[in-house]
């Protein structure tokens, strides 16, 4: 089949069949809340909509097969997953949101199920749906934190052993495609981080995007690669050594349990939707929802972070300074310029050519 | 004890062909559900049901232990439409616990951010979810003959809506495409912005904390609020008669349609919008700020109202094992022995449960589902009533109506019916609505309550956001307020989440958890037979639905049973499967009374 000429002059990183049309089997029945699904229906970069509607140029026709928003029910649901699994929709994105619990710690029942089995009349376990699935997926995406990486649902003295993806499949997992897991954590995720992520995935299914480019943590770098902090405005308040000391105050919330500065997560910069919302930059403290060290090692939320302790006493003499010298600057600044009133006198400090601002002696006509 | 519907294996008996089916998963609800029954295609009627969960998380088990200022943190991820609910419910259970009140206009900031939610959410799922059930695609496929007559049938308020017919507007729902469904979607952002603005994130909050919120009070605060609510009224003055027309139209175009999703009316609400001026959080004081909550918590047993104490509504809850994957806590020790009134705390209560999770098969004469049963204890009779929530707003709206306390203005509760005032928007007059208390606790009332609660939840904001400026205004503009953890502490939050009844229950011990356990509405509602053999309300809702569907068992899609079900909301972080095609034909002996006892 002759490769499609390619659209934006873009270069490729190979030849792709031309894909027309796309799958996303969503699995919503990780051990989750489907807090992600609700979520992506809050994008608008782009919307849900927009990307099944076609009002994106240049992506694949999308079919998306996710129980939240699906027409169809029960079986007339299941049967797009059991072709997937036979190899019938080719090719197809794989979206896994909840985390993935450990049910090899038992010797019966499940911990998290989707669809009833026709043959023993069981449930069908999640982990078995991925075991199914996911080597026939173009790509495999994590949505939330409980996807990615385990999330709440893996703390500490919980039952069921629960994991991220690519706990469960392995961190250097590979698609048929050569694809890494894709991970969008956010708890829940940021709406447009997913939606946008996806879409890009699209392009390349389509052979106009290059490769993913993803972090360590398999997350796309654009949208990890800061910290909370780094998009703050906050930030100065604490660059000044100035902190909030109780919540509902407008200043750096450090020093009541904010991890910002150490969190890689946009949502400073993006807002929650629209740029409204958001985590410190409108009075929550972070709480490192985005990190695979979540919960647990953010916990007790409220405290300070041990580290910003030491950080921030080493910069109280720095901080207090600038502060006091900004403050200086900042009255002087508060002033106007002298010149700006009223009077005889032109004291701007222009000066206008001999006699221009006086009145011409009237020319008699000859 | 059961005291709602007659147990499948009875008395003498005819013999009926029944069809098993099930759906699993449910879709277009939040969560794992799944929903098998036994179906009767002669006489077109659901003979049985059972409900089914298929996740467990163990949110009870890994809290222990931990620091109860992280409660509302962790709970919020519960649900994953409603977690700021959970995270309020904490809050509230939390100011109890550490005995701290926050400044009125933090609570004000938090009303808003909850009705903004409860606007977003209600439209969401009736207009992307529910209305995909009642959609020209559905109909069609369904019930073509009705689809005809909706072709004729010109729509009552189509000068407010727009739409000519009623099939205008079935098509006006069709998925992505329909005009309707894709301007909910718009308005369902709209009003997120709304609940960002108070509570920072949705779906899981980030500015609650017990003693407040952090949400900095600015005049652009409220300003940025409120323009975007007044867009909300003026949407609502369109989408609410829109709903009346589609709804006063299934009723006329098939009679019998009362029947669908009927039960008796069992009907809790644990009241909502606390009142910054009565709430102090003591447990002490409960049973009066309770009642001045701005929606007002209540029992609804067959039309009456039995309390709206919640001391008393607290004191009646009881956890069934039921037919859950749980062992029994009776051996397991006893944190509360009496509440801080002195009043006896039964071992079954929520403050008392130790949750013991006993991984099994799953099996219909056993135990099935990782739900338990909740019940309310009805002092008067011995009954362990297996209330509903009715999906939030039914039970809401019904014991605000009969309570008669809320009158704001915006808002007027009369003893049988809720009026509701807007103001006038940019292109549309002052408006009045009243939802009067239906003749049925059905699927069509279910879903028409949940129209006229946005609106309620719009007009109760128009109130806080005057009370949040008066705040401002008058320099008081703190919204948070400090609190120490104590070392030993009961408590309980309740609230109401967008589907219903929410409880958060702690016990606190060296200053860490000891027990916590959080009763969301789904588990009143999707709970399974309890130890008394009385079906949960799903159960029983869906058994007795007459059949409407035109389709025959070989394409049988389910619609009246789904809009049964859906009309509860569900939400479990669960599912239901609908399994046809090789159904089992049973020959099941049953009483023939069975069906005309269920729901009176």
């Amino acid at each position: 089949m002759p490769a499609e000429p390619v659209p934006f002059s873009r270069k490729k990183d190979s030849a792709p069949a031309p894909v027309t049309d796309v799958h996303i089997l969503w699995i919503t029945a990780g051990l989750g809340c489907d807090g992600d699904s609700v979520s992506v229906t809050t994008a608008e970069q782009p919307s849900i909509e927009d990307v099944l509607l076609g009002a994106i140029p240049g992506l694949p026709r999308v079919h998306l097969h996710n129980p939240v928003l699906a027409y169809e029910v029960g079986d007339d649901f299941m049967k797009y997953f059991y072709q997937g699994e036979r190899g019938e929709l080719d090719p197809f994105v794989l979206v896994v949101e909840g985390s993935i619990p450990n049910e090899d710690i038992k010797d019966e029942g499940y911990w998290a199920a989707m669809g009833t089995d026709p043959k023993t009349g069981q449930p069908i376990k999640t982990t078995e749906w991925i075991d199914r699935l996911a080597p026939k997926a173009l790509a495999v995406v994590g949505a939330g934190t409980c996807a990615t990486y385990g999330g709440i649902h893996a703390m500490a003295g919980n039952p069921t052993q629960c994991m991220g993806l690519a706990d469960y499949l392995g961190w250097d997992w590979r698609s048929k495609a050569g694809l890494p897991i894709v991970n969008v954590p956010g708890c829940p995720v940021q709406p447009d981080n997913f939606m946008e992520t996806l879409t890009y995935l699209l392009f390349q299914a389509a052979g106009i995007a290059p490769m993913i480019p993803l972090d360590q943590q398999l997350r796309p770098t654009w949208l990890f690669g800061k910290t909370v902090h780094e998009g703050c405005d906050r930030a100065a308040y604490y660059e000044q050594d100035d902190f909030a000391i109780e919540y509902g105050s407008s200043k750096c919330l450090v020093k009541v349990g904010c991890w910002g500065p150490v969190v890689n997560c946009n949502v400073t910069k993006r807002g929650w939707m629209r740029g409204i919302g958001g985590c410190p930059n409108v009075g929550g403290i972070c709480i490192g929802c985005t990190m695979p060290g979540f919960p647990d090692m953010f916990m007790p939320f409220m405290d300070e972070p041990s580290g910003a302790r030491f950080s921030t006493a080493a910069l109280t003499v720095y901080g207090k300074l600038i502060r006091a010298l900004r403050a200086i600057t900042n009255n002087t600044v508060n002033g106007e310029p002298e010149w700006r009133q009223r009077g005889h006198e032109l004291i701007t400090g222009y000066q206008p050519k001999a006699g221009a601002y006086r009145s011409r002696p009237s020319r008699k006509i000859a | 004890m059961g005291t709602i519907t007659e147990p499948l294996t009875g008395t003498p008996s005819k013999k009926r062909n029944l069809v098993e089916m099930s759906w699993d998963p449910i879709t277009r609800i939040v969560g794992s559900l799944g929903i098998f029954t036994k179906i009767d295609f002669e006489n077109k009627q659901v003979a049985e049901c059972y409900s089914t969960s298929s996740i467990f998380r163990g949110y009870s088990i890994f809290m222990k232990g931990k620091d109860p200022r992280d409660a509302h943190f962790i709970t919020s991820r519960i649900c994953g439409i409603c977690g700021d609910n959970h995270a309020t419910c904490a809050c509230y259970a939390q100011n109890m616990a550490f005995g701290v009140k926050p400044p009125n206009l933090g609570e004000w900031i938090i009303n808003l951010g909850e009705a903004a939610e409860y606007m977003f959410d209600h439209n969401i799922f009736q207009d992307n979810l529910v209305g995909v059930d009642f959609c020209e695609q559905m109909v069609k496929e369904t019930n073509p003959g009705l689809w005809e007559k909706a072709q004729k049938k010109k729509a009552p308020n189509s000068d407010k809506h727009g739409y000519r017919t009623i099939a205008d507007i079935m098509t006006a729902l069709n998925p992505f495409t329909g005009e309707f469904y894709r301007e909910t979607l718009v308005i369902s952002r709209l009003t997120r912005e709304m609940f960002c603005l108070m509570e920072g994130r949705h779906v899981h909050p980030s500015t609650l904390y017990p003693g407040g919120v952090g949400t900095v009070a600015t005049i652009q605060l409220f300003t940025d609020y409120l323009t975007r609510l007044m867009k909300y009224v003026q949407f609502m003055k369109k989408c609410l008669p829109l709903h009346d027309d589609l709804f006063d139209f299934w009723y006329e175009a098939l009679p019998g349609y009362e029947k669908v999703g009927e039960r008796r009316v069992l009907l809790n609400c644990w009241g909502a919008f606390n009142n910054p001026d009565v709430c102090d959080y003591r447990y002490e004081t409960m049973s009066n700020w309770g009642r001045s909550m701005f929606v007002t918590p209540g029992i609804v047993v067959d039309g009456k109202l039995v309390t709206n104490d919640l001391v008393d509504i607290n004191l009646g809850i009881r956890i069934l094992l039921g037919s859950s994957f749980y062992d029994d806590w009776q051996n397991e020790e006893t944190f509360v022995k009496t509440d801080p009134l002195g009043n006896k705390i039964d071992k079954r209560h929520p403050w008392n449960q130790t949750t013991l999770p006993r991984p099994q098969k799953r099996d219909f004469n056993g135990n099935y589902t990782w739900v338990m049963s909740p019940r309310w204890l009805d002092k008067r009779t011995g009954d362990h009533l297996a209330l509903d929530t009715g999906g939030g707003p039914i039970a809401r709206l019904w014991s605000t109506a009969l309570s008669g306390v809320v009158d704001i203005g915006y808002i007027k509760a009369t003893g049988n019916s809720v009026k509701i005032n807007f103001p006038k928007t940019a292109t549309m007059p002052e408006t009045n609505f009243e939802w009067k208390i239906p003749k049925w606790s059905n699927a069509i009332e279910r879903d028409r309550a949940r129209t006229y609660f946005q609106a309620y939840a719009a007009a109760a904001a128009l109130f806080f956001c005057e009370k949040a400026m008066e705040e401002l205004m008058a320099g008081r503009s703190k919204t948070w307020a400090p609190f120490k953890v104590p070392e030993e502490a009961i408590s309980c939050g309740f609230h109401e989440a967008v589907r219903g009844v929410l409880s958060h229950h702690v016990v606190i011990r060296d200053g860490k958890i000891a027990n916590y356990h959080p009763y969301p509405p789904t588990c009143w509602n999707a709970n399974p037979r309890d130890t008394y053999g009385t079906a949960g309300p799903y159960e029983d809702a869906v058994q007795n639905t007459p059949i409407f569907e035109e389709n025959g068992p070989d394409k049988f899609k389910g619609i009246d049973i789904m809009r049964a079900v859906r009309s509860f909301d569900p939400c479990l972080p669960c599912g239901v499967h609908m399994y046809l095609g090789n159904g089992k034909v049973l020959e099941t002996r049953h009483s023939p009374m069975f069906g005309m006892m269920g729901n009176k």
